[in-house]
């Protein structure tokens, strides 16, 4: 019962904040609004009981990427472009393309959703997840390629940030 | 692992009084030791030694008026305080004190202990951020962007520092971190990781010489500017227990936590582990104010600098002589636990 509460609060702010987010006329507004969805979601992987996808998903969407998007924000002037038809038009294409995926998609197998009733309390049966999931990313025949090249996309990523800053540096220096 | 519950509602009662007083005594040793560095005397007068001088503070912050200022919005303003002062108590219930029976002094004793105290405490920028925006004031609406971008900057070579580190520990439970330092501190292993994460400690916190965010030669207050009683005590509280498990962890990570140094933890009495932790703790706790009132504050494009040209490269490097090490050194090293 109570698990079916947290569910239905934690889920509700997600899907209430998601709303704002999409609806509200500020985009600051819609950004703030988007930190209760992610922290939304977050609940429910751990009512799942995947603690460590929990915590991974506070620290990188909320802790990394959100604030970047306010501060991305606050240093952008309001754009009238985005108002012109064709990129309306554009945005709802492919919001509509995705939604069709996950539309036909729903039903069958993985994604087939579970009757309300039936909701497992796995937040107190559950065991540490960090392990499992850590052993899955370097065993050879399981995700072992994918994560290597994740992990060199995102080595680059930051190297390219520090390549990034030094050469800005250097171009300032010789200015002044 | 059962806990009696009896013990965990002890020790959040416990744990929750020591963060609030280490918090609010945090206050009166900044104001003590800043006039001390300065040669004034500070507040004196309220109790012995100025001793219930926090308590004179709070009395004051409750009776104080609240403003909302003209234009600024109402549910945001409100809600951006509470914003920065929850997730910095919350960080403090996986920060763990000693062992007592066997078992860590600790709220919450989790399995992903570091990754819950660097997610939460991760939280705590956004009570700046719309603190500065809610407030309709460019003051404050800079120092909320300040923060912002601090934050990015820093958090990424904090992050790289401790990964360093829970690779030689191969664990990322607090409690058996502070086991596996029993012979030989973090701190002599990764003394490269210690020192970025002592640079980053004071960055997350927004701590001088890192506190652009209120920084009051340029921004006035910068994001509590237009903040005044209970609200802006709350930011102030959410800072200063931020700065405690900031120490707290500093001493649990590289500096074994509640080991006694030439004592093996086993050996040690829970109480004099609690000791240990807490002088440990404080140290960090006064070097924050030590800082403070030595070092000039930084310019902020020394700040953007020191986070991406010195830290970042510096971080990953000691990530990629640590990976190294712990590759050469074989799977009998202290990361081969499989």
């Amino acid at each position: 019962m109570a698990s079916l509460l947290a569910f239905l609060l934690f889920a509700g702010l997600a899907v209430v904040c998601a709303l704002v987010a999409l609806f509200h006329r500020s985009v600051v507004h819609s950004a703030f609004a988007l930190l209760g969805t992610l922290l939304g979601v977050a609940d429910l992987f751990l009512q799942l009981g995947a603690d460590y996808l929990a915590m991974t998903q506070v620290l990188i969407y909320v802790g990394g990427i959100l604030v970047l998007i306010l501060f991305g924000l606050m240093l952008t002037p309001p754009d009238r472009r985005e108002l012109r038809p064709a990129r309306i038009f554009l945005g709802l294409a492919v919001t509509g393309a995705g939604a069709l995926l996950f539309l036909t998609r729903m039903d069958s197998g993985a994604w087939k959703a579970a009757p309300l009733q039936e909701l497992p309390d796995l937040a107190n049966q559950a065991s540490p997840t960090a392990e499992p999931i850590g052993l899955a990313f370097l065993e050879r025949d399981s995700w072992l390629l994918a994560f290597e090249f994740a992990s060199v996309i995102l080595l680059a990523a930051l190297v390219g940030a520090v390549f990034i800053a030094r050469r800005r540096f250097r171009v300032d220096d010789e200015g002044a | 692992m059962d806990v009696p519950p009896l013990r965990t509602a002890v020790t959040i009662l416990v744990g929750f009084g020591a963060m609030m007083s280490l918090a609010a005594g945090m206050t009166l040793v900044e104001r003590r030791l800043s006039a001390f560095i300065q040669e004034r005397y500070g507040p004196n007068r309220v109790g012995p030694f100025g001793l219930l001088q926090p308590l004179a503070d709070l009395i004051k912050f409750v009776f104080k008026e609240e403003l909302l200022p003209a234009g600024a919005n109402p549910v945001l303003f409100k809600l951006a305080p509470a914003l920065a002062a929850i997730p910095a108590m919350l960080t403090f219930a996986a920060i763990p004190f000693g062992f007592y029976d066997g078992r860590p002094i600790v709220v919450a004793d989790m399995e992903i202990g570091v990754l819950y105290i660097l997610a939460i405490g991760s939280l705590g920028v956004y009570g700046i951020i719309l603190g500065g925006w809610a407030s309709n004031n460019k003051y404050s609406l800079l120092g909320g962007l300040r923060a912002s971008a601090q934050m990015v900057s820093y958090e990424l070579s904090l992050v790289l520092s401790l990964v360093a580190v829970l690779a030689v520990t191969g664990d990322m439970n607090l409690s058996r971190i502070v086991l596996a330092q029993d012979s030989l501190w973090n701190v002599f292993t990764q003394p490269l990781a210690c020192l970025v994460f002592l640079v980053t400690m004071f960055a997350e916190t927004n701590r001088h010489p890192f506190d652009f965010a209120e920084c009051e030669p340029e921004l006035v207050g910068g994001f509590h500017t237009e903040y005044s009683g209970m609200r802006f005590a709350l930011f102030f509280l959410g800072e200063y227990i931020a700065m405690v498990v900031m120490a707290a962890l500093m001493a649990v990570l590289f500096f074994g936590g509640c080991d006694v140094p030439f004592l093996a933890i086993a050996d040690t009495p829970w109480w004099a582990g609690a000791l240990a932790m807490l002088a440990k703790t404080g140290f960090f706790l006064v070097l924050y104010v030590w800082v403070r009132w030595t070092l000039p504050r930084f310019r902020y494009d020394q700040l953007m600098w020191l986070g991406w040209r010195v830290l970042l490269p510096l971080s990953l490097l000691n990530l990629a002589v640590t990976g190294a090490w712990l590759a050469l050194s074989g799977p009998a090293g202290p990361g081969g636990a499989h």
